[in-house]
């Protein structure tokens, strides 16, 4: 049995965060555990520009991003053990791991921090009608075939969903000589960041096809073509607005479900809406000790947010390490109406910073007021200018507002326009 | 080559044929147009054993399933192969399906088959808590029960080439021709001469007998659509249940895997073209339907694929087994759906006995049953695991984490007697990309073993044999 103050699950842009974090707050037993062979997380196949602009001001790459945090790593000799799986977490804080090399490792520690990510919906959850043929996947595997094992995955692509990375892989995919047919999109709208929209489909000419899904896939060994039809309100599929599509293959980026299997055999309670752990600010689960951020506690646009989120669980979970954690009041916090949720799910108004709260809108709104309200009164008005389920908000609950409150209150966060 | 007996298809009815006959000192190739076997009927269908008081007394239907299901514990613990005796339930929604049940009863009666109930509302409730709160009764049948129909042809193929019958993958009959006294079975570029030929091709098991001059078989495939769900789903139901059939047709099936999964069809329709395989969106919505009608619970955000299989439907409603009247050194295996996977063990049984007599061959002294267990990482102890990884650090790897595969296994997989060749064949052997993520975060993983251990390029691994390749050339 091992021993140390912080284990941290996954070493991608969160887990990395949130050690250095807990190290700079001077925690100096922490243990990273990394499924893959370095550190880096999906960052590392993210060999596009856009990452940092947030956090460092400047435009980098993915492994740029991730290579800023694998350096602050090794300079600060925080330990890390890479191609090794946790396979469970308990309630108590032992941690169940295995890798080629030491086997199966037991290790029991104060606190955990889980930053395992998400993963991509697959097909199946979808239920397209069709074949089963080679050529259907995730837009993400694909990224790995071209960026890291330097394969075509296709030649000829549709690709269902405007996700991000959906989004990406239409330019990566074109700039690598094949052609993008279209990306079609269930919604009015998509889930994309409009810069992505912008740069990686009209810049290339690819038309994005908004309420659109694909409702057939043809061919028996490989892909020959997929049909798509347009949907109504209740998005289903219009016929006579059926459009066959020869291509090789599908493509798909519709959506990202957090990795909470770790976290639901700890049973830890997890929000329906976002699918990761119901949390307080410094995003401790209910489990005390066990702390959660980045994607696998909900997903973000932007890994500087990530980044900025788990630098407050690596805070949080130091903080629990030597015990200066105090006594907690919480007041909970509610999305209402276009408001799917909230992160944090709860506040300590006990805190002595500021808090902010973030949150996703379900629809697109234009000239919208964010309202926020304390047990019915009206706290904070803020006009936005536009609004969308893609891009991430946030309002702060300054600390003086935090100090009025009392145990069980309620924060509610509304958008009207 | 020259064999004794050639099979034609790697189905589950071929793989037992081939399996039984190892059993004798005869040469036996096993035949598959593939690259892998249970390609067919075989990998696609619910994955129940009857109980067997479906077919009508008297037909081979019902003989082979009872006589089938009899065998598959003792068949099943030789193999190293998952099966669970859960039972079955054929609920009735009205008084009217209750008297159905009653005439089930009596043929289960009459076809033999052992511990046949019918249990009221109450006793259905305690048995199968979520079924819907319409439920009147069923007819419980205690020998049911679930097997994973792949994971069985695979063990069964093992087995029979560790005795030494030969697995030869990738091998279209297109034609054959008789001398007199040995079979020439062709292909588009090869040739494999066999003394008896065992059709057991499934779905064109008609076609394969019109090439050796038997005109009396006509196969209809009737293509049956299923909705697979999580693990999280795979409790909703205890039992293999059944709903009555009724004059509107014979409703849906609700079951849970021996995996742990929870499995939801057929829908059944005939058609025409053997290769459509395809799913459509009204059969997926019908299963749905169908299937919260028994148990309305059902959440369907636990899906987590759907897909299709053709049962091979013949004329006669009949499994057509035995020696053909055109020649009776070209034994028949046809027409063989529901309940072929029951029967499987029976019919690969009787169908060696005819082959053992007709050759006159003796019995193998040093033939073995058992297929050794292969490695399930995910259902050890970690006393078991630690222990493992010590002896091979590969096990130290995982590829695949929603089913937790380790590198070892899918090693094993590829390196087993008629091992793997392609992904899907490694994922049919280890579950690898069968999880809620399929195959998202393993699939290529599994592509870069399977081209380092058969010394290929990544590009050239394919999805399931022929052009379902993966990946095209290198980028710029």
């Amino acid at each position: 049995m091992l021993n140390y103050d912080i284990v941290v699950v996954g070493g991608g842009p969160a887990g990395m965060a949130a050690a250095i974090r807990a190290r700079e707050c001077g925690i100096d037993s922490i243990l990273i555990l990394e499924r893959a062979e370095c550190l880096g997380g999906i960052l590392e196949q993210c060999i596009h520009t856009g990452f940092g602009l947030q956090y460092f001001g400047e435009e980098l790459s993915g492994p740029e991003y991730a290579d800023r945090f694998i350096c602050r790593v090794n300079e600060m000799g925080i330990e890390y053990k890479t191609d090794t799986m946790v396979l469970d977490v308990t309630e108590d804080k032992k941690v169940y791991a295995i890798n080629k090399t030491d086997g199966l490792l037991e290790i029991q520690a104060k606190s955990v921090i889980l930053a395992m990510g998400c993963r991509e919906r697959p097909r199946g959850a979808l239920n397209i009608a069709g074949t089963r043929a080679s050529g259907i996947m995730s837009a993400g595997t694909a990224q790995k075939y071209v960026n890291i094992d330097g394969y075509m995955p296709g030649k000829k692509i549709v690709i269902l969903g405007s996700g991000d990375i959906g989004l990406i892989m239409a330019r990566r995919m074109t700039l690598e000589g094949a052609k993008v047919e279209c990306v079609c999109e269930l919604m009015p709208y998509s889930s994309g960041l409009t810069r992505n929209i912008v740069q990686c489909l009209d810049d290339f000419g690819i038309p994005l096809k908004l309420s659109h899904t694909v409702i057939d896939i043809q061919g028996k060994d490989r892909v020959t073509g997929v049909t798509i039809a347009k949907v109504d309100e209740n998005l289903k599929p219009i016929p006579g607005t059926e459009e066959n599509i020869e291509c090789d293959t599908l493509m798909l980026s519709v959506g990202l479900i957090p990795e909470n299997e770790l976290t639901k055999n700890a049973g830890i309670s997890l929000d329906r809406v976002t699918s990761g752990a119901v949390v307080d600010e410094y995003r401790e689960t209910d489990h005390k000790g066990i702390f959660a951020c980045g994607n696998v506690l909900h997903v973000h646009d932007l890994v500087d947010f990530v980044t900025q989120e788990s630098q407050i669980a690596g805070e949080g979970a130091a903080n629990y390490v030597k015990g200066l954690k105090n006594e907690a009041k919480y007041i909970t916090t509610k999305g209402v109406g276009a408001v799917r949720y909230i992160v944090p799910q709860k506040v300590n108004i006990l805190n002595e910073g500021d808090v902010k709260l973030f949150f996703r809108v379900g629809s697109t709104f234009k000239n919208a007021t964010v309202k926020v309200s304390y047990n019915g009164s009206e706290l904070i008005s803020r006009k936005r200018p536009r609004l969308a389920p893609g891009e991430m908000e946030n309002v702060v609950i300054k600390n003086d507002m935090l100090k009025g409150f009392s145990e069980g209150g309620v924060i509610e966060i509304t958008v009207e326009g | 080559m020259n064999y004794d007996v050639a099979i034609i298809g790697a189905g589950v009815i071929g793989a037992f044929a081939a399996r039984e006959l190892s059993r004798y000192n005869i040469r036996t190739a096993l035949i598959e147009r593939c690259n892998d076997m249970a390609m067919g009927t075989s990998k696609a269908n619910s994955a129940i054993v009857h109980a067997g008081f479906d077919a009508i007394p008297g037909t081979l239907k019902a003989r082979f399933n009872v006589e089938g299901t009899a065998l598959m514990p003792k068949v099943c613990k030789e193999l190293s192969v998952p099966f669970k005796p859960i039972g079955s339930l054929v609920v009735a929604f009205s008084d009217e399906e209750m008297k159905t049940l009653e005439k089930l009863l009596e043929r289960g009666n009459k076809n033999g088959v052992p511990g046949l109930e019918i249990y009221g509302r109450e006793k259905l409730r305690e048995v199968e808590p979520n079924i819907s709160e319409e439920a009147v009764g069923a007819l419980f049948a205690p020998t049911a029960g679930i097997v994973c129909p792949y994971e069985l042809t695979i063990a069964a193929t093992e087995n029979a080439v560790v005795n030494g019958a030969e697995f030869i993958r990738n091998f279209e009959v297109a034609g054959i021709d008789y001398s007199g006294d040995t079979f020439t079975l062709r292909s588009a570029d090869k040739e494999i001469k066999a003394k008896i030929v065992v059709n057991a091709a499934g779905v064109y098991a008609d076609k394969i007998a019109a090439m050796a001059g038997d005109n009396s078989i006509n196969i209809i495939p009737r293509k049956g659509e299923y909705v697979l769900c999580d693990k999280t789903s795979g409790s909703l139901a205890k039992h293999v249940v059944f709903q009555c059939p009724t004059p509107m047709g014979k409703g849906v099936l609700v079951t849970p895997t021996v995996d742990g999964n929870l499995l939801l069809g057929p829908t059944a329709k005939d058609i025409e073209d053997k290769e459509n395989t395809v799913t459509t969106a009204q059969s997926l919505a019908e299963v749905l339907e169908k299937t919260k009608k028994s148990f309305p619970t059902i959440n369907t955000r636990d899906i987590i694929t759907s897909f299709a299989g053709l049962r091979a439907h013949e004329d006669s409603d009949d499994f057509i087994i035995g020696k053909s009247a055109a020649n009776p050194k070209f034994i028949n295996a046809a027409g063989i759906e529901s309940p072929g996977l029951s029967a499987a063990p029976a019919i690969g049984a009787y169908i060696a006995g005819l082959v053992r007599d007709e050759l006159g061959a003796d019995a193998k002294p040093d033939f073995t049953p058992v297929r050794e267990e292969p490695v399930r990482f995910r259902n050890m102890t970690n006393e078991q695991r630690k222990a493992l990884i010590e002896k091979n650090p590969a096990y130290g790897r995982i590829i695949c984490r929603c089913e937790t595969v380790t590198e070892g296994e899918i090693l094993d997989a590829i390196k087993a007697p008629a091992g793997a060749r392609d992904v899907d064949g490694v994922k049919r052997r280890t579950r690898a990309g069968m999880g809620r993520c399929q195959g998202g975060f393993c699939g290529s993983k599994v592509v870069e073993l399977l081209a380092k251990e058969l010394g290929v390029e990544v590009n050239e691994i394919t999805k399931f044999g022929g052009n379902s390749r993966i990946l095209y050339e290198r980028t710029k």
